[in-house]
């Protein structure tokens, strides 16, 4: 498999990544590439194999749904690139 | 009184304890060395106040007797790690400034039993790479160089800040990553050691996350002794990690020296590759020939599945990390660069902020778990990586305890001098390293011996789910056979 210009700019997308127009060429061949390197995994017999979810076998544990944390809003917004009040300030989202 | 920077961590330990130099004095050779070494660009930040406050810390313990067992042991931190009140990064413009309000499990463990912070070390950005070139501060330079050459050379990646420091002896030790071999390629393109736990043995809260199924957090050192000294402190159940093991946590020192008589080590043939150079190949020969002169018994294993796992890699790594990843969208913490409507600048945020690899390594991932490519892609690689992990649990049903493999496919390489064409051919470093991550198994990477321009070589051992003491005394038994590797010439 392979992706062409249009594929490559909706990944792009949905990854939420601004790509200029000289770009495009470079990463679908890039992404080309890495995907005619994993081609290989389709000789593979996988029939009636388990995906794997868990390298070790255990069963995700579960803590008290209870509150362990919380007021600490200034540390929460410390890092913030713009704030106000306690809120994270963002461009308008609705015209 | 001799040089403090060229202890090892034991020697340095034993030395405080009695009392032939003090803390202080120790983390001050340290922080010198440092200093001198910014043409290595192994520190991506150094934290001298921070430093000897926690030394004369570590000294007024040591008066009074109650001092933790890494008590006044100057390490490097990876800037994965978040520190408490220190700049964190994971090397990435798109963390910015980030100073995390939080200090992550594995170094709260280090400054619980005594230890001291040099700075934070660089590392590929996100830990994607393995030569330290996609660091936003710049590549790191290996303290080793090829003979009568200045030519400089990659320390591996992703740890290469890491393994820097510790070779060129600017810190004790230091904690390191591995999502595919970013512990043990580096340590073997080093001459040094690095153990790469089984997965759930270290807690990842904290940690910069780059493949969640994949990440654990390991340490980098001189010797065995100083790597086993280091992991009883960094591993441990952690509540905050719901992939953490709770499993009594042993003294691995007590594991070197240790027999390994009688104990069944694995040769697996599919790591034999076509056009493998004739050093490495004789490399592990002797590898193997010192194993069994120390009573171990050597076994012709397989593990068909072992070319699948760098390809299945490629696949699982970039999905997990194109959901990780997600996060910076210039809204909580790091860089914004700002865009007419909201959705531009989360655009521009992450096309400015996130280097050449990460961006590729995001829009693969993205793109394997897209609708109509999940099944082809992801959930084939998710099959072949249940194969991977049956392929050695074959083995170890067979008695076999630990396996012998290359570290990596070559010694160092010239900065600038892979993966330019073509990203496929960086991939490859990982070739004998990534099959342990897919399977979650521990792993060792000990220095070996060198290649024909004198560069250090490693070997691998692997071994079965949590049984690192089994590593740790193979691993001593190599480098009593082989010696300990130091660069030849100070020359930064």
């Amino acid at each position: 498999m392979s992706v062409d210009a249009a594929t490559t700019r909706r990944i792009a997308h949905l990854a939420r990544i601004a790509v200029k127009d000289s770009e495009v060429a470079h990463l679908q061949g890039e992404i080309n590439a890495m995907l005619a390197f994993v081609e290989q995994l389709q000789e593979v017999n996988v029939e009636g194999v388990e995906p794997m979810t868990s390298v070790t076998p255990m069963a995700m544990k579960k803590r008290a749904d209870v509150v362990t944390d919380g007021e600490i809003a200034d540390a929460v917004l410390s890092n913030a690139p713009a704030t106000e009040d306690h809120f994270f300030l963002v461009p308008k989202v609705v015209e | 009184m001799t040089d403090l920077t060229s202890l090892t961590l034991a020697e340095a330990r034993d030395g405080l304890a009695k009392k032939s130099f003090k803390a202080i004095e120790l983390t001050d050779a340290h922080l010198a060395a440092v200093e001198q070494a910014r043409s290595l660009n192994a520190f991506v930040l150094e934290t001298p106040e921070q430093a000897r406050a926690m030394a004369q810390g570590a000294d007024a313990k040591i008066a009074t007797g109650e001092g933790g067992p890494l008590n006044g042991i100057p390490l490097g931190i990876k800037d994965l790690f978040a520190t408490k009140g220190v700049r964190t990064t994971a090397c990435s413009k798109i963390l910015g400034n980030f100073v995390p309000p939080y200090e992550s499990t594995v170094t709260s463990q280090l400054w619980r039993d005594g230890a001291v912070m040099l700075g934070k070390l660089n590392n590929d950005e996100f830990a994607m790479g393995s030569s330290n070139e996609t660091s936003c501060f710049g590549p790191v330079v290996n303290p080793w160089r090829r003979a009568n050459s200045d030519a400089k050379l990659v320390p591996g990646g992703s740890s290469g800040g890491s393994v820097a420091a510790v070779s060129a002896g600017l810190c004790l030790g230091a904690t390191a990553t591995d999502t595919g071999g970013s512990i043990r390629q580096p340590a073997a393109f080093t001459g040094i050691v690095g153990l790469k736990p089984t997965y759930g043995r270290c807690s990842r809260w904290g940690i910069v996350a780059f493949a969640s199924s994949l990440d654990q957090a390991g340490p980098v050192a001189k010797t065995v002794r100083d790597t086993a000294i280091l992991m009883r402190s960094m591993a441990g159940h952690d509540p905050k990690d719901t992939t953490s093991v709770d499993i009594v946590v042993p003294d691995y020192e007590k594991a070197i020296g240790k027999s390994v008589k009688g104990m069944k080590i694995g040769i697996p043939k599919e790591y034999r590759l076509d056009g493998m150079p004739p050093e490495i190949e004789k490399l592990w020969q002797q590898g193997a020939d010192w194993l069994k002169a120390a009573g171990a018994e050597l076994v012709d294993i397989s593990l068909p599945h072992t070319k699948y796992a760098l390809p299945a890699y490629y696949i699982v790594a970039p999905a997990e990390a194109s959901s990780n990843l997600a996060r910076y969208d210039g809204v909580r913490y790091g860089l914004r660069v700002p865009g007419r409507a909201i959705g531009d600048m989360y655009e521009n945020t992450r096309a400015e902020g996130f280097g050449a690899e990460v961006r590729r390594r995001i829009m693969i991932g993205t793109y394997v778990l897209s609708a109509g490519y999940y099944d082809a892609y992801y959930l084939r690689a998710q099959k072949v990586r249940t194969l991977i992990k049956k392929d050695f649990e074959d083995c170890f049903a067979q008695g076999v305890q630990a396996i012998l493999t290359p570290a990596t496919p070559s010694a160092a390489f010239g900065i600038g001098e892979k993966g330019q064409a073509d990203p496929v051919e960086m991939y490859l470093n990982d070739i004998f390293t990534v099959t342990v991550n897919m399977a979650g198994l521990p792993g060792i990477a000990v220095p070996a011996g060198s290649d024909a321009q004198g560069l250090p070589l490693g070997l691998q051992l692997i071994g079965r789910p949590f049984e690192e003491e089994t590593l740790f005394s193979l691993g001593e038994v190599i480098e009593q056979a082989a010696g300990r590797f130091t660069p030849p010439v100070k020359w930064w």
